[in-house]
C-alpha cells in the first residue's frame, strides 16, 4: 500500500480539476434544492408528523441513480481506453491499490456533495429566526441518521459504479450498466415486496425485507443503528471491489 | 526497503526469452520465439505490422501472460515474479498514452512516486530526466494536452528512464517524429548506452540501424533474423549492386563487365539524365569490391566514357524486405508440405 497515497492524491486532484465534476455537482445541488423547496412548501400547507429531514432522505435514490454512474463511469473505463491503465500496471503499483484509490476518491466526493445539502436547512435557519422552525429543520436525529445512511450505502453504490467501469472500455456502457445495477439494487426489493410472489412466501419476505434499503433508512433516521445494514453494505462493497480488482488484473 | 531475493550477477543476460508462444484465441501472435539480450546492449526489434513485436514487449514487461515458454528479465522469470520485474524495467507503451490534463513536471513527479523513487531524490531525478530529454525549459510547465507529438514522445521516454531502470522497453519511441526530433532521440539513446539495457521496436529501419547494436527481425510471430546490421547484410544480401554512369553502347558495356564477372546482370536505370551519360544498375554475386577493376576496364575500352561508378551498400531496408520475404516463402512452403502430406494420407485411406 506504499503507493496508495500518491494514487489517491492523484485521483482526488483529477476529480477536482475536471469540469464534468463541477457540472455534476451543480446539477445535483439544483435538484436537491428544488426537492427540499418542494418539501418545505408541503410543510406550509399541512401539518406533518415527521421532520423535513426525514422526508428529504426518503428520496435519496433519485440523485443516487444519476450521480453515481456519472461520478464513477469515467474512472477505470477511460484509463483503459486511453491506455494509461497499462502504463500504471508497469509500475510497482498493484491492481488493488488502483481500484481502492479510485473508489475512495469517488466516495469522498460523493460524501462531500451530500454534505453540501446540509447548507439548505442552515440557510433557511439563518433567514428565519424562529425557534420552532429551527428546531424542526435542524433536529439532530434524522439528520445524523440520514447522513450516516447515505455515507454507508454510498460505499456499495460507488463500488458498483467502479465495478461497472472496470468491465468495459466505454464510458457509456459503464454508465448504463451501473445505472441498471443500482436500479435493481435500490428499487428491486421494494418491487418484490409489493408485487406478487414474495407476499405469499413468508421466509422469502423476511430475506427481501433484509435487502430493503428503505427499511434501513427508516431505522437510521429513527436513530436505530442496527449492525445488519452495516454488515450488508460493507461486505457487499468488499465483494464488488474484490471482483473489480480481479477484472483490472486480468484485463489490463 | 525492498530486499531482492535475486542476486544480480554481471555476466547474466538482461533479457532471456525461451520458446515464447502467445495465442489470442485461434490466432498465434508469436510462435516459439527465443532470444537473449546482454547487459547494456541496445537491441532493435523490427517487423511489419502485426508481426508480434508489441506482444513480445508486453509479455516482457509483465502486462500479459504468455501461453507457453519462459521470459526472464535480469534473470527473474516474469510470469511468477511480475512485481519484482516492475521495479527493474521502464516501459513505454505503443502510442504513448499520457494523461491529458497534467503538466509535464507534475506528471513525472507523480510517476516518480509510483516508481518508488525516495521522496528526497524525486525532485533532483525529475530535473535530470527533464534535462536529458530536453524538456526542461518552458515545456515542463505545459499541459500534456497542449504538447506536440514530438514532445509527448519525449515525455514518454523521460518516464520510461525515470527510475534508472536496468532494462528499458520502448514500443515505437520514434513514431511520428520529424527528422530533428529523431536526431535528438538518437542522441538520447546514445546517452543511455552503457547505463541500461534497451530494447526498442521500430518501423524506421535507418533509425534502428544507427542506434542499435543488434537487430532482431520478426515476422509472423517468428524470428527470421538476428545479428548486427553488418552480419545481416552479409547473410541476406548475396549480390552487390553497382551504379555505373557511362556514355556508350549497352552491348559494349556488357561485354566489358562480363570480363570481370561472366554472370553479371545489367539493367537500365530509369532515372532521367540531361546529358549523353546513361546510368546502369549492375548486379554481381561476387563478394568483395569490384569497383576498381570495373573502372580500369571501362576506361581502357574505346567507345565508352565513364561518368562515375559507385558500389551501393545495401540498407537495412533491403535486408528487412529480403528477410521477411524469405520467411513468407518458408511458411508458404510449410503450408504446401502440410497439404501434400494431408493429400497423401487421404490417398492412403482411399
Amino acid at each position: 500500500m506504499k503507493h496508495f497515497l500518491s494514487l489517491l492524491r492523484h485521483e482526488i486532484r483529477t476529480l477536482f480539476i475536471a469540469p464534468a465534476t463541477y457540472t455534476a455537482a451543480v446539477l445535483f445541488l439544483i435538484l436537491m434544492g428544488l426537492i427540499y423547496h418542494g418539501i418545505l412548501r408541503q410543510y406550509t400547507l399541512d401539518e406533518q408528523t415527521v421532520d423535513p429531514a426525514y422526508v428529504f432522505f426518503q428520496i435519496f435514490w433519485i440523485p443516487v441513480l444519476f450521480m453515481v454512474p456519472l461520478l464513477t463511469m469515467r474512472s477505470i473505463a477511460e484509463e483503459r481506453r486511453m491506455g494509461t491503465l497499462e502504463t500504471l500496471m508497469t509500475t510497482p503499483v498493484t491492481a488493488a491499490e488502483i481500484v481502492l484509490s479510485k473508489f475512495l476518491a469517488s466516495w469522498f466526493f460523493y460524501c462531500l456533495l451530500w454534505l453540501c445539502t446540509l447548507s439548505f436547512p442552515v440557510i433557511i435557519q439563518m433567514t428565519i429566526h424562529q425557534e420552532p422552525v429551527t428546531q424542526a429543520l435542524l433536529s439532530k436525529g434524522p439528520l445524523i441518521g440520514g447522513y450516516l445512511f447515505t455515507f454507508l450505502s454510498g460505499t456499495l453504490f460507488i463500488a458498483v459504479g467502479i465495478f461497472s467501469s472496470s468491465l468495459t472500455r466505454s464510458q457509456l456502457v459503464a454508465g448504463m450498466l451501473s445505472f441498471s445495477i443500482l436500479f435493481i439494487l435500490i428499487l428491486g426489493p421494494r418491487l418484490l415486496q409489493t408485487q406478487g410472489v414474495a407476499m405469499q412466501i413468508e421466509w422469502l419476505q423476511a430475506s427481501v425485507d433484509y435487502l430493503q434499503l428503505f427499511t434501513h433508512l427508516e431505522d437510521f433516521s429513527r436513530g436505530m443503528l442496527d449492525s445488519r445494514p452495516f454488515f450488508y453494505y460493507l461486505s457487499n462493497t468488499g465483494l464488488v471491489l474484490g471482483v473489480s480488482i480481479l477484472m483490472v488484473e486480468s484485463k489490463a | 526497503m525492498v530486499i531482492s531475493i535475486f542476486p544480480v550477477s554481471t555476466d547474466q543476460p538482461s533479457i532471456e526469452v525461451t520458446n515464447l508462444t502467445k495465442h489470442y484465441g485461434p490466432v498465434t501472435a508469436i510462435n516459439e520465439v527465443s532470444f537473449s539480450v546482454a547487459k547494456g546492449e541496445i537491441v532493435g526489434f523490427l517487423g511489419p505490422n502485426g508481426a508480434g513485436k508489441s506482444t513480445t514487449m508486453r509479455i516482457l514487461s509483465g502486462l500479459i501472460p504468455a501461453s507457453s515458454g519462459i521470459a526472464k528479465v535480469c534473470g527473474i522469470p516474469v510470469a511468477s515474479h511480475s512485481a519484482e520485474i516492475k521495479r527493474r524495467i521502464g516501459y513505454m507503451a505503443e502510442n504513448n498514452p499520457l494523461p491529458e490534463d497534467m503538466r509535464v513536471a507534475e506528471y513525472l513527479h507523480y510517476r516518480a512516486s509510483l516508481k518508488e523513487i525516495p521522496a528526497k531524490q524525486r525532485k533532483k531525478r525529475v530535473e535530470e530526466v527533464l534535462e536529458t530529454c530536453d524538456l526542461h525549459r518552458k515545456t515542463k510547465r505545459k499541459l500534456i494536452r497542449a504538447l506536440s507529438k514530438g514532445f509527448r514522445q519525449r515525455v514518454g521516454i523521460a518516464d520510461s528512464i525515470l527510475a534508472n531502470p536496468e532494462v528499458a522497453i520502448m514500443d515505437e519511441p520514434t513514431i511520428g517524429l520529424d527528422p530533428h526530433q529523431i536526431l535528438l532521440i538518437r542522441d538520447l539513446i546514445n546517452n543511455l548506452r552503457g547505463r541500461c539495457t534497451l530494447i526498442l521496436s521500430s518501423h524506421i529501419l535507418a533509425e534502428v540501424e544507427i542506434c542499435c547494436d543488434r537487430v532482431i527481425i520478426i515476422n509472423q510471430g517468428r524470428i527470421v533474423a538476428t545479428g548486427s546490421p553488418k552480419d545481416l547484410r552479409h547473410e541476406f544480401i548475396r549480390r552487390n549492386q553497382y551504379h555505373i554512369r557511362v556514355a556508350g553502347e549497352k552491348a559494349k558495356l556488357l561485354e566489358v563487365l562480363q570480363q570481370v564477372d561472366p554472370e553479371i546482370d545489367l539493367q537500365e536505370n530509369l532515372d532521367e539524365t540531361n546529358d549523353s551519360f546513361q546510368t546502369w544498375n549492375a548486379y554481381s554475386v561476387i563478394s568483395g569490391d569490384l569497383s576498381e577493376e570495373l573502372i580500369q576496364r571501362i576506361l581502357r575500352t574505346n567507345g565508352l566514357r565513364l561518368g562515375g561508378l559507385t558500389k551501393l551498400e545495401p540498407s537495412l531496408e533491403d535486408i528487412f524486405l529480403s528477410a521477411t520475404r524469405r520467411s513468407w516463402d518458408v511458411t508458404q512452403q510449410e503450408a504446401q508440405n502440410i497439404q501434400k502430406t494431408y493429400q497423401q494420407q487421404q490417398e492412403n485411406t482411399d
